[in-house]
Formats: structure tokens, C-alpha cells, sequence
């Protein structure tokens, strides 16, 4: 598509070729693209979209940045990252199962992928191997967190990787971005949350709307699991809960196994 | 000259997931032909096994990116009815509100983005930005309101936050329903609009007679729960939906197929309104009828047109329910939940068709068993024989490869399949 020439700061910048690719996911993070419309074409005419299959028919092998949804769960997905990344300068790892594995690594918590194929297929014979993360099988240069990815974050990331800025992200939990919009805390309200140990950035999403956090992008710098874990003994919730969410989308990983070990019913 | 072509297409483009076409003609004679869904599994069935009641339709919404809210509404109806929680009429109202905002999101994001470039001989929707903006604005407008809608109700478009067993975490304030509410009323003449520019577009006519799966509406438009009926008289309790999907194996899908009284069914916009055209408001039979879309239609390139039409019930619908919402007081938002041992069913009409989740719980609300089964699953045998046929009548019309293939990647998007959900 065309454009007018972008400038920033009098200086003109090049538009990136960029290219969008899923693995094994729901496409959420992709549509969340297509979902805020009134920035979209302002967006798009950031990039040069090459490949978009979602959305579009043409189809290029020349990009720089290669936006990667979904995470691993077979042989040839592996193999096809591995393309994509020869051909990226870039390779950015988009939304929760990219970055960790998402939803998808619970069937890892089983151990057993027999009896996981079973569950779902009976006797039929069908392929998948462990969920893995974009980072298991490739150098990844960027991730972008969250499920879903949140439209606002990836225009500032974009923005800042078209311009070369730096891009940075809270170190914080999110639990100081919902102090400062001033939500009551979830857990007055009777309800758990992982807001005190979860890395901020999506401005305590789901907090705002009285649902806790569910961790869904990663651990904040430091996070003291054992303090909450307190916390949440405080209000009456159990270490199965606290696990429930510890597991959901694999960013806690190293936690969930320290939990495991000494959780209590 | 007798048709000679070998098409094949890999991952087929605006289509959400990953399935192939393939179709080989030798000689007038249609030699093989398919639908392959190539989709990696993820295995959501297994994944809910030893998880409480809770985690449910905060994961199973993740089965899909588009009709996540269906999927956690399917959910939640199927741990409240295993728990035997009924919902009070305010969730009810603003449920169905919500379900009818994702209809309008998906409808017109399918109908604008992923059908309408083929009507234009566009490979997507971005050469309109500089060549039809006005359409592509049109299309921008209806689908911010739908996705507006979704975030003061359900919290977020995507991956809903405020829905939850037993109600919602909080509730709208009246005044952004109002501005959604007068937002709904500007949306129809856009509807309108979006009638005129399909009806510039030359649908294909092609028949194969098929069985249609519904829910069955009562005194209206079916949405969310009820009993289970298809177009060639089968009717059977909302409990029983495995009578209805029968689903199995073939070894070329990693998505399961479906049937009932035929060797392949369909669900959908055109399955509900064939098997409940009498029930949608008069101003959306009116635009099937500028069409000549009456039931029962076995052309299933008509079921962007029901699309259409469904967008117009369900905003109009829509208006009316948020009169009445604006018109009471909030009662609370939420009921308390006792879980208890059993086994629920939830069907909901999500955009694509007919979705069942089911869960078996232990008595501490545990999920023992769960399945779920998806409108697009239900679809994939009906898109495979489609294929078949549509190869066998474009051979005997002699048509050329590029328009069997052409024709081939419309009829898939037709369906508006959800592949990555077909095999959640």
C-alpha cells in the first residue's frame, strides 16, 4: 500500500517490511490488530505488510520484522520458525504463547502426552510433542506480553523499533498500576490476585474490570511468591488456586515447581 | 475442451487457522477432492481435566480469538447448568447483548475483510483504504461499535474479563449504554449500506442440498441455549447434543467431522436462519428477501448474505434490549456459586454456528471430563463434500483452473471457518 513519506523529527524513516506469522494459537493476538480500528490505518501505513494470511492473499519471503503468534507444538512449526528466522533481521515473539508457552503448556503439566492425545482423540493416531516457547527453537530480539497483547503496547513497540528507540518495559507489578488508577484491591473485594507479582504494562486490564490477575505476562523483577502466597492464605484461598493461575500461561514456570513441591490441599 | 487441472492450495489465505484445497480433474472427470485441515491440536479437552469449576470459561475462552466471548458464555452455561444455577433476567439481557455485539464484530469483520475482496478481485481489504475509503470507513464504524459494546459489557473485546460463572464481575454504567445505545440506532443505516454494496456482488450459484443444525428458537431468534433442531426434523434436548454432532475421525483433518441424518451437515448464519427465518425482526427478513434468501436455501456462498441479515436482527434486537436495561435499576451483578457434582451442557449460537461445551465435575466442582464441540468442526465435512461438488460442476461447465480454484478459496471462506478453534 501507499503512503505519504514519514518523518520524525524532520528526519525521514524508513518503513519496514514486515511480516506476521501463527503458530499454534486462537489468532487473538493477531485480530487484536484488526480491533482497534481507529488507529488502524495509521498503523499500517507504519509498516509495509508483506504476508498477513489472516487478512490478506499476498504473499512475500522479503521482510525484516517477522511478528510470531503462538507457540510450538510440532516438528514441522519448529522447522518453519527456523525459515522465518533466517529471513527476519527481527523476529518479535507476540502475546502469551509466544513468549511462554500460553494456555497451551498446561497439557505439559501432565507429563503424559499418551494419555493427553487420549483425552481428546481415543485410539486415532495424532502428532504433537511439549509446548514449547518461540525462545526454546529460535533467538528471539523482542517479546510482547499479554493474552491478549494489548493494541496500545504493540503500537508504542512498533513505533519504537521503526524509529530504533530503545523499548523498555516496567519492571514493576502490575499491582502499582492498578493502585494508581485507584481500583479497589481485588482481594477486599474476595478475590484472588496475581497483580502483586505480575509485570506491569497492560495498566492492570483485568484488575479494572474486577477480574484478579491472572499472570498471563510474566513475572515482574523480583516477585516474592512467598509473600503472596501468605496473602492469599490470608483471605482463605488455596495453594491450588495460587496454582491455577502461577500455571496458566507458563511465564511462572520456575515458581509453579517450587509450589508443587510444598503446596498444601 | 474437456477440464484438466491439479489445484492445490496450502493454507488457504483469510480464513482464521490453516486448511489446504485440494482438487484434481482429469479429462471432464473430477479424480480427487478435498478439505485437509492441517491445524496443530492444542488439546483444551485434557487441559481442563483436575481444574476447578473457575478456570473454565477464563480458559475455554482462549479457544478462540474471534468468538472468545462465545466460547466463555458456552462455558459458563455449562458449569451453571451442572451446578443448577439459574441466571436472573439482568444477566441474561446483558449476555445476550454481548453475545449479539461479537455476532456483529465477526459478521462484519468476515463479510468486509475476508469475503468482500473477492467479490472486487482484491487479494485483501487494504487497496480500498486509498480506493473506497468511505467503505472501509463504513465497515471501521459498525465493527468499533461492536467491539465498544463488548468492552463496557463483557470488559474487553477479546478475551472477556467481567464474565463469569454466576453473572459479572460489574456492569456497565447507563450512560455509556445510552451512547452504545444511540450508536446502535446510527449503525443501521450503515447496514443498509452494506445490503447495497453486496448487492453489486455476483454470488455463485451453486446447490448442494445439505442438513442444517440449529438451536431452536421458541418466541425468538436463538441464541444461547434451548433445544437442538436440524432442517430435516430432528429435535432433541440441549443435554443431548452428542445425538446431534456424532463426531469422528478421518485421517486426512486433525479436526473431527460431524453428521446426523446426511454424510455431512452445516451450521451457521444460513442454519439458523433456515431453521428459524420466521423469528428474525421483519426488517432483517426484509433485506433476506431483497436477496431472495428464504428458507430452506442450500447455497452456502448465501450464508454471507445470512450474515448480513443476522447483523440487522441483532442490532435491532440489540437496541431494544438496552432500552429495557436503561429503563430499570442494576440489580447485583452477580449470584453467589455453590458447586456441586454432576454434568452440565451449554450450547450457545456463536458466529459460526452451534458450540457445545459439556463438563463433568466431581464435588468439589472439579472437572472430571470436558468436550467441546465446534461449529467449524461440524463444517468441515460439509466444506469437503462442497468441494467435491463444486469441482464436479465446474468441470461439467468447463470452467477454467484459475476459476475453479477462485471459486474453491470463496466457498471455504463462505463457511467463515475458525480452523485454529475446529481443532481447539
Amino acid at each position: 500500500m501507499t503512503a505519504k513519506e514519514r518523518t520524525y523529527l524532520g528526519v525521514p524513516v524508513k518503513k519496514p517490511r514486515a511480516a506476521f506469522f501463527e503458530f499454534t494459537s486462537c489468532e487473538g493476538c493477531q485480530l487484536q490488530l484488526l480491533n482497534n480500528e481507529a488507529s488502524l490505518v495509521d498503523f499500517l501505513s507504519l509498516l509495509t505488510i508483506v504476508n498477513f494470511r489472516e487478512a490478506m492473499t499476498e504473499q512475500s519471503d522479503e521482510y525484516d520484522i517477522a511478528f510470531i503468534e503462538g507457540s510450538i507444538t510440532r516438528d514441522d512449526e519448529a522447522e518453519q520458525l527456523k525459515i522465518i528466522r533466517s529471513r527476519a533481521q527481527t523476529l518479535v515473539a507476540m502475546g502469551s504463547c509466544a513468549c511462554f508457552g500460553g494456555v497451551n503448556q498446561l497439557k505439559n503439566r501432565f507429563n503424559d502426552l499418551a494419555w493427553v492425545k487420549e483425552q481428546v482423540y481415543g485410539s486415532q493416531a495424532i502428532d504433537t510433542r511439549e509446548v514449547l516457547p518461540l525462545s526454546a527453537i529460535v533467538p528471539v530480539d523482542l517479546e510482547i506480553y499479554g493474552c491478549p497483547i494489548k493494541k496500545e503496547e504493540v503500537e508504542k513497540v512498533v513505533t519504537n523499533l521503526v524509529l530504533g528507540k530503545s523499548i523498555d518495559y516496567p519492571r514493576y507489578p502490575v499491582c502499582m498500576e492498578c493502585k494508581a488508577n485507584h481500583n479497589v484491591c481485588l482481594f477486599d473485594l474476595g478475590q484472588p490476585c496475581l497483580g502483586p507479582i505480575t509485570r506491569a504494562g497492560c495498566d492492570a486490564w483485568c484488575p479494572a474490570n474486577r477480574l484478579g490477575c491472572w499472570g498471563c505476562r510474566g513475572p515482574a523483577e523480583k516477585p516474592n511468591v512467598g509473600q503472596l502466597r501468605q496473602i492469599m492464605h490470608e483471605h482463605g484461598f488455596t495453594d491450588e488456586q495460587l496454582l491455577d493461575r502461577l500455571e496458566c500461561f507458563g511465564g511462572f514456570a520456575q515458581y509453579v515447581t517450587e509450589l508443587k513441591r510444598t503446596a498444601k490441599g | 475442451m474437456k477440464v484438466s487441472c491439479n489445484i492445490k492450495v496450502n493454507h488457504l489465505s483469510r480464513v482464521e487457522g490453516h486448511g489446504n484445497i485440494r482438487i484434481r480433474i482429469k479429462n471432464g472427470v473430477v479424480e480427487e477432492a478435498g478439505w485437509d485441515v492441517v491445524e496443530t491440536p492444542r488439546f483444551f479437552e485434557a487441559i481442563l481435566v483436575g481444574k476447578l469449576w473457575e478456570n473454565a470459561p477464563y480458559l475455554c475462552g482462549r479457544i478462540c480469538g474471534i468468538c472468545s466471548i462465545g466460547h466463555t458464555l458456552a462455558s459458563i452455561r455449562a458449569v451453571e447448568n451442572a451446578f443448577g444455577l439459574v441466571p436472573d433476567r439482568q444477566t441474561e439481557s446483558l449476555r445476550l447483548l454481548l453475545k449479539h455485539m461479537e455476532t456483529l464484530q465477526s459478521h462484519i469483520l468476515h463479510l468486509y475483510f475476508l469475503a468482500a475482496p473477492d467479490f472486487l478481485q482484491l487479494g485483501s481489504v487494504l487497496p480500498l483504504i486509498a480506493t473506497h475509503p468511505e467503505v472501509v470507513q463504513r465497515a471501521a464504524r459498525l465493527k468499533l461499535l461492536a467491539n465498544d459494546a463488548c468492552d463496557i459489557i463483557g470488559g474487553r473485546r477479546l478475551h472477556p474479563t467481567r464474565t463469569v460463572v454466576g453473572g459479572f464481575t460489574m456492569l456497565p454504567e447507563k450512560s455509556q449504554l445510552a451512547l452504545i445505545k444511540a450508536r446502535l440506532e446510527a449503525a443501521l443505516p450503515d447496514l443498509v449500506k452494506t445490503a447495497e454494496l453486496f448487492h453489486t456482488f455476483a454470488l455463485p450459484d451453486f446447490v448442494r442440498e445439505t442438513e442444517f443444525v440449529s438451536l431452536k428458537g421458541k418466541d425468538h431468534y436463538p441464541f444461547i441455549g434451548g433445544d437442538l433442531v436440524s432442517s430435516d426434523g430432528v429435535i432433541r434436548a440441549e443435554d443431548e447434543y452428542r445425538q446431534m454432532t456424532n463426531e469422528y475421525m478421518v485421517d486426512h483433518s486433525t479436526s473431527k467431522w460431524s453428521r446426523l441424518s446426511r454424510q455431512s451437515l452445516a451450521a451457521g448464519a444460513l442454519a439458523r436462519l433456515n431453521n428459524n427465518f420466521a423469528l428474525l425482526h421483519p426488517k432483517a427478513r426484509e433485506i433476506a428477501a431483497s436477496f431472495s434468501l428464504q428458507p430452506v436455501n442450500h447455497n452456502p456462498f448465501m450464508n454471507n448474505i445470512a450474515q448480513l441479515v443476522e447483523c440487522v436482527h441483532v442490532v435491532i434486537d440489540s437496541i431494544a434490549i438496552t432500552s429495557e436495561l436503561l429503563a430499570g435499576k442494576w440489580q447485583e451483578p452477580r449470584q453467589p456459586v455453590v458447586p456441586q457434582a454432576g454434568r452440565g451442557v451449554g450450547a450457545v449460537e456463536v458466529p459460526r454456528g452451534i458450540l457445545y461445551h459439556a463438563y463433568e465435575f466431581d464435588p468439589a466442582g472439579r472437572i472430571t471430563r470436558a468436550d467441546c464441540v465446534i461449529p467449524t468442526s461440524q463444517n468441515n465435512a460439509n466444506i469437503h463434500y462442497d468441494i467435491i461438488e463444486l469441482a464436479r460442476q465446474s468441470a461439467a461447465q468447463q470452467k477454467t483452473d484459475s476459476e475453479i480454484q477462485r471459486l474453491a478459496e470463496m466457498l471455504v471462506r463462505a463457511y467463515d471457518p475458525c480452523i485454529s478453534c475446529s481443532v481447539h
